[in-house]
């Protein structure tokens, strides 16, 4: 069981099993999202000519939201057995078990979000047929899902850990949440001040360094 | 019992003033001279009048938050790599003291923006950014005394401390492109040389240096009165021990 890519993958079938048994995570995320989404629409009032310019605020609204929700869970259930102990005392390196939380957090939000963008697109009235559009929300997600997995392993060994995470993750997170909404405004076809080259890059830097910086971070945070 | 008291009687070094002690004195003189320097001898602003004085606390105090920020990341390393309460001791003070101070470069921020933008706030990338900066050091502070333990505590205020200060960059580039119209800041590294009159950036430059004492000194009491708090902590534990 040495290497990382073995662990880490063993660690996400691990979190797939469970969730294809108890299905308990996905279906409601998704469904909190259509909430946000009915939410949004009468909060801003948002009538078909002025969709273009909402749709992307209230799309990474609902995927922020949705990404914190869904992120909650996911020490929960290896906290309340036991089984994050289990972990670190297997002969598994500390990186190996950060990326294979994170990965979980990003397939499953990757889901939630293929789920609900056709959803979106037609109750917002955009095209969601793009691939920048599919490139700024692989590349925010995956920001999410980094900082998002080592937040969350804090959080869910404090007191009031539901709130513990959104008040820290949505400062940090402030950057790609800026970057997503410009660079999905431009990618189905509103006007912004500067393009997709320079805000893609942005959350690309971001993925970049706190995928370096979290995993060394993430052995602190977990050890005894 | 006695071992708390030898530490204490080491700690004021026999007689001599602390350097808390000095620095309690420095900050005070200074402090009296930095306010007769703002409101005496600093000219008057030929357009914006009287109100131009808070200048002299906000640049201050906005700056000696973001070095307290700073210090908080430096010690964040340091305790992560060393594991003594030293480090530790140094990052909460610092950040405790940032917090306090950041919430005074808002408040006076505000006040600034009135009269110069003719509006409260604005979201302008300096402002945002010691927006998010408070946030992220309350958080900071939240999750020290939310967790499990003081030790645990201590790690991931550490963790948030290292993560912050990586993020602030980010976050003022990202604001900053994304509202491109926001006038030039004055000080800085994007300073123009004749944006502030020669006695005015004196004042201010003075102003700067009080406050950095100020900042020092808090901080030395704060590491102080956490000392206490330990010490008080182990009489207790020992107490509790014994029955009582």
């Amino acid at each position: 069981m040495s290497g990382l890519f073995g662990p880490m993958m063993v660690i996400f079938w691990k979190d797939v099993l469970l969730e294809l048994r108890s299905r308990d995570l996905v279906v409601s995320v998704v469904v909190f999202g259509l909430l946000v989404v009915v939410v949004f629409n009468f909060a801003l009032n948002n009538t078909p000519g002025r969709s273009e310019e909402l749709a992307p605020g209230i799309l990474w609204a609902a995927f922020a939201f949705a990404a914190v929700l869904s992120m909650n869970r996911a020490f929960v259930r290896d906290q309340e057995q036991g089984g994050l102990e289990g972990l670190l005392i297997s002969p598994v390196s500390r990186d190996a078990i950060f990326l294979g939380k994170a990965l979980t957090s990003l397939i499953f939000m990757l889901l939630v979000e293929a789920a609900l963008l056709p959803i979106y697109a037609v109750m917002l009235d955009f095209s969601a047929l793009s691939w920048y559009l599919m490139l700024t929300i692989f590349l925010g997600t995956l920001g999410f899902a980094v900082v998002g997995t080592l937040f969350s392993a804090m959080a869910v060994q404090t007191r009031s850990r539901e709130i513990m995470l959104p008040v820290l993750f949505f400062p940090v997170l402030l950057p790609v949440i800026i970057a997503a909404v410009e660079a999905t405004t431009r990618a189905v076809g509103g006007e912004t001040f500067i393009g997709l080259g320079r805000w893609l890059p942005l959350i690309g830097v971001f993925d970049a360094l706190f995928l370096v910086v979290c995993p060394w971070i993430f052995s602190f945070v977990v050890e005894e | 019992m006695a071992n708390t008291q030898s530490m204490e009687r080491s700690d004021s070094l026999g007689g001599f003033p602390s350097i808390k002690t000095i620095l309690a004195l420095i900050t005070g003189v200074m402090m009296l001279v930095d306010l007769y320097f703002i409101f005496m001898v600093a000219p008057t602003d030929s357009v914006l009048g009287h109100v131009q004085r808070v200048f002299y606390f906000h640049v201050p105090i906005a700056i000696v938050s973001f070095l307290a920020f700073f210090v908080v990341f430096i010690a964040s390393l340091g305790y992560l790599m060393k594991r003594t309460s030293k480090w530790d001791a140094i990052a909460h003070a610092s950040a405790e003291i940032g917090v306090v101070f950041v919430t005074l470069a808002l408040l006076t921020g505000i006040i600034w923006a009135r009269p110069v933008w003719n509006t409260w706030w604005t979201w302008e990338p300096r402002l945002t950014t010691t927006m998010i900066l408070w946030l992220i050091y309350v958080a900071y502070l939240m999750v020290r005394s939310y967790a499990p333990t003081r030790s645990k505590g201590a790690i991931y205020a550490a963790v948030v401390g290292i993560i912050g200060f990586i993020d602030v960059p980010i976050v003022y580039y990202s604001v900053v492109w994304w509202r491109s119209i926001h006038p030039s800041p004055v000080v800085g590294p994007f300073a123009q040389a004749d944006a502030l009159d020669g006695t005015m950036a004196l004042v201010l430059l003075f102003s700067l240096i009080t406050f950095l004492f100020f900042f020092a000194y808090m901080v030395a009491e704060r590491m102080e009165l956490r000392n206490t708090e330990e010490a008080l902590g182990r009489i207790r534990f020992t107490l509790r021990r014994r029955g009582r």
